[in-house]
């Protein structure tokens, strides 16, 4: 598949290279947390490793506050009201599945990532991470073809359904599949509103009134309002599957740019991922 | 192989002989099965020709029951500290340096029960499966804890139960129980079992019936009074156990058993649609369990590990767990969702569907879920020979199946003007005759083998709701509803449920596929596509009606409307059917 290797062949500005970084150091925080769990560490253990792990390493704003979610809070089982989304002092188990879920801002550059894992053994774990890279390569390619987000975003249900799986980001805010994210201001004081920073929010606010005037939006979701091609700019895209207790997501940035070259249109910010290095070891072993 | 062609031996034990009979290899673990009453071991005749295949099987006739002597006098000679010592020197006998698993029905599990929480059987019990016999103990702190503190629901039981237990008193009264057997009731016993019991005729109960009827009228006398007054504090259970509750039992409630977890650190809870004689009424599924935990135990004894199977997530894993459950339709929707439902149950799972891969990949994931084995079948329902050779093929490799679930179905929506007679067949064949084929065919096999089970038939809202834009569809569904309360009054007697379940506008493919009758493709694709979309808005899952079918089968409901919509137009249909009427004349906004 194209893309596994196309990032390497895009040029990478300066400006990509300052998002590639920060995404990885959110990806290199993700696997240290999911390193030091252990039976018996609570959501808010967690989502405060992670804290602590990006704020020593010079992260001072955030897109989000890390979320973490453990058992069957990973497939947003009964979440009713978006509080829900926040840690809490459910404790992690020995078979559990995980996911990490930070947005760290690094000078001035956001990165949203996702990050799901298990403690220990979990085959059916095993089988919606193996079954995600269908999703990432899905996307890609009906981002390429300049399809409707809000069709992109059906195609994607429908892979999931017939995988098996229910569609868990429908229950994010306004039930999306991807947000637009980009560079943030870095002041010296950023509030935040329930976990998310107020100079980001800043930014999306300013899309959506912008989009709302020339008929887009920087929320894919299933709605109207999205029904548009893709947007150039970088969004942060996290299919997220459920199955019954279980749920498993990966989050990272897709480029989207306005070039004629299907190739150059659109391709993953960042190959090197850990979910992407696990298919292509999968498929070495296989 | 039967129970004639066992080994006999005799044992002499405290003043009496005891007639054992083993069956199976030797070398292998052994079963002690302990009858009740009034029976003699010949109660576990089918159970245990199917058990004696993996294990070694041993039978014995309790004292003064069938071919065992009675001790003298009887008064005092039936205590449970004198059973036991038969139990031991019967294992003594049969498995001197090995732990036997004992499985115990009425006054045999009553029994055993003393034996798995005395001391002086400690590391002789490997395992023990309990049915329809409480410990006297248990039951006494039982009784004890709810007359203490009577509160509505305790009395309630305590009444309930006390209402069950009036054969108990009758046992009490001296001479005449005894004179009752030997008369009138022992000559008459069969036909009752054969009709209250539903306890299939045949070369049993034996002809010693009378005498072990009225010797064991001690077992009450010796035992009840004395042990209900002053339970033993102590009588916690030495090795797992496993709990069988039929849940039609005449003779116990299925109260007794609340709490059991004090006193049984390993135990695991089944419960059988059935009633009080199991061991004659549903032997495969005993066997299939029995066998399951004699396993799960033997191997576990070996590695250390600890001896339980893996607890299942699901509720429902103590009513499904090992079932066959056969589901049509299972590669996408609520088929596929109910699949999973009974997997996650521990059930064995087989998808049906046309779509091959998408049952071979609900079979897939279910494995993962928890059925012990799932398997996917390319089959078309509407095809009778292909649905035959089907049940032919199950039948051979996986078994009788115990629950099947008819939900394959397809859409067809337009006026009725405009729908062509090609297409009311293709809805026809698959919606109703699909579910004829699957009830005919496996129904038959279910009612052949005599043992229960349980059909569910996915109908629709639609089977009560006319509407312009659905003739055809909604035809198909009342059909299917029909259908079910027919079937459901005939299999009655052959203790087979029958369920219709009527969901609403639940999110599934099925608006992916639906046929617009008098639409072009482009026309069709754009309907498809818009109600795709509000059924997508309205976001039913249809994990929620797989929960539904599950609890519809346990509690045998015979229709069951899910999604508040279905609720309402089902109300509606009895209360104020003209509403429903004007509701369906309306166009839906498409």
């Amino acid at each position: 598949m194209t893309g596994m290797t196309s990032a390497v062949q895009h040029e990478i500005t300066p400006e990509l290279r300052g998002f590639r970084e920060v995404q990885r150091l959110a990806y290199a925080c993700a696997e240290a947390v999911a390193g030091q769990l252990r039976s018996g560490v609570t959501e808010r253990e967690a989502a405060r490793m992670q804290r602590v792990w990006l704020r020593e390493r010079g992260v001072r704003d955030w897109f989000h506050l890390p979320f973490a979610w453990f058992g069957d809070r990973t497939a947003f089982a009964g979440f009713k009201v978006p509080l829900q989304f926040f840690p809490t002092d459910r404790r992690l188990e020995p078979g559990m599945p995980f996911i990490l879920d930070m947005a760290p801002v690094y000078k001035g550059f956001t990165a949203d990532v996702g990050y799901a894992g298990c403690l220990g053994l979990n085959p059916l774990h095993d089988r919606l991470l193996a079954d995600l890279e269908a999703h990432r390569e899905l996307i890609l390619r009906e981002v390429r073809e300049r399809r409707s987000l809000r069709e992109i975003y059906e195609d994607v249900e429908r892979l999931m359904t017939t995988q098996g799986y229910t569609n868990r980001h429908r229950a994010y805010p306004f039930g999306v599949i991807a947000h637009k994210i980009d560079r943030v201001t870095e002041r010296r004081w950023s509030p935040r509103l329930f976990g998310f920073g107020t100079q980001a929010l800043k930014g999306l606010v300013s899309d959506a009134l912008h989009g709302h005037r020339d008929g887009w939006s920087p929320l894919w979701s299933p709605y109207r309002f999205s029904d548009h091609p893709p947007q150039p700019g970088l969004w942060a895209v996290e299919p997220h599957l459920g199955f019954r207790g279980t749920g498993a997501k990966f989050e990272e940035i897709l480029v989207v740019t306005d070039s004629k070259d299907p190739e150059q249109s659109a391709f993953w910010l960042d190959d090197d991922l850990p979910h992407v290095r696990r298919w292509a070891e999968e498929k070495v072993a296989a | 192989m039967n129970l004639s062609q066992a080994r006999e031996r005799r044992v002499v034990t405290g003043g009496v002989e005891l007639c054992v009979a083993e069956l199976g290899d030797a070398g292998r673990p052994t079963v002690v099965l302990v009858h009740g009453y009034p029976d003699s071991k010949e109660v576990w005749s089918d159970v245990a020709v199917r058990l004696a295949e993996h294990w070694h099987v041993v039978l014995y006739d309790v004292r003064g029951h069938g071919g065992s002597t009675a001790p003298k006098p009887l008064r005092g000679g039936f205590t449970l500290e004198k059973l036991t010592d038969d139990f031991l020197a019967v294992i003594d006998t049969v498995s001197p340096d090995r732990p036997v698993h004992v499985v115990g029905h009425d006054w045999g599990s009553v029994q055993a029960w003393e034996f798995v929480t005395v001391g002086r059987t400690e590391g002789r019990i490997a395992s023990f499966t309990s049915m329809s016999g409480p410990s006297l103990d248990h039951f006494g702190h039982w009784i004890k804890r709810r007359m203490t503190r009577p509160t509505p629901r305790r009395v309630g039981q305590l009444l309930g139960q006390g209402a069950k237990s009036w054969y108990v008193y009758m046992l009490h009264t001296p001479v005449l129980p005894e004179l009752a057997w030997r008369g009138p009731l022992g000559k008459r016993w069969p036909r009752i079992l054969e009709r209250m019991e539903k306890v299939p005729a045949g070369d049993y109960p034996t002809a010693s019936l009378p005498s072990d009827a009225a010797h064991g009228a001690w077992l009450y006398r010796d035992n009840v009074r004395a042990r209900l007054s002053r339970p033993r504090a102590d009588a916690y259970a030495h090795a797992p156990v496993q709990l069988i509750t039929p849940t039609g039992d005449s003779f116990l409630s299925e109260r007794l058993y609340d709490g059991l977890e004090d006193w049984v650190p390993r135990l695991v809870r089944r419960s059988l649609p059935a009633k009080h004689w199991v061991p004659r009424t549903r032997p495969d599924q005993l066997a299939s369990w029995v066998d399951e935990f004699i396993t799960a135990n033997e191997s576990a004894g070996r590695e250390g590990a600890p001896a339980q199977p893996t607890p299942a997530q699901s509720p429902y894993a103590q009513r499904f767990g090992g079932q066959l459950v056969l589901v049509t339709g299972a590669a996408s929707g609520i088929g596929r969702a109910t699949a999973f439902a009974f997997a996650e149950a521990g059930a064995r799972v087989v998808a049906v569907d046309r779509d091959a891969e998408g049952a071979a990949r609900t079979a897939e994931m279910a494995r993962l879920i928890g059925a012990p084995a799932a398997w996917g079948e390319a089959v078309d329902v509407s095809d009778e020979d292909a649905m035959e050779k089907l049940a032919a093929r199950v039948a051979s490799e996986y078994g009788i199946v115990d629950v099947l679930v008819n939900n394959a179905g397809i859409g067809l929506s337009g006026s009725f003007l405009e729908t062509t007679s090609e297409e009311w067949k293709k809805v026809l064949d698959v919606n109703l005759w699909g579910v004829i084929h699957g009830c005919r065919i496996f129904g038959k096999q279910m009612a052949d083998r005599g043992q229960g089970g349980h059909i569910v038939n996915t109908a629709s809202a639609a089977a009560f709701q006319p509407s312009r834009v659905l003739p055809a569809y909604s035809t198909s569904k009342a059909a299917v509803l029909m259908l079910s309360e027919c079937l459901r009054a005939e299999l009655a007697e052959k203790s087979i449920g029958v369920s219709a379940i009527c969901p609403g506008i639940v999110n599934t493919n099925i608006t992916a596929t639906t046929r617009f009758a008098g639409a072009d493709a482009a026309e069709e694709e754009r309907l498809q596509k818009r109600t795709s979309r509000l059924y997508g808005r309205r976001n039913y899952p249809p994990t929620r009606v797989a929960d539904a079918i599950l609890r519809a089968v346990v509690r045998n409901q015979a229709v069951v409307p899910v999604t508040p919509e279905a609720r309402g137009a089902r109300l509606l249909s009895r209360l104020s059917p003209g509403t429903l009427r004007s509701v369906a004349r309306l166009k839906p906004p498409l």
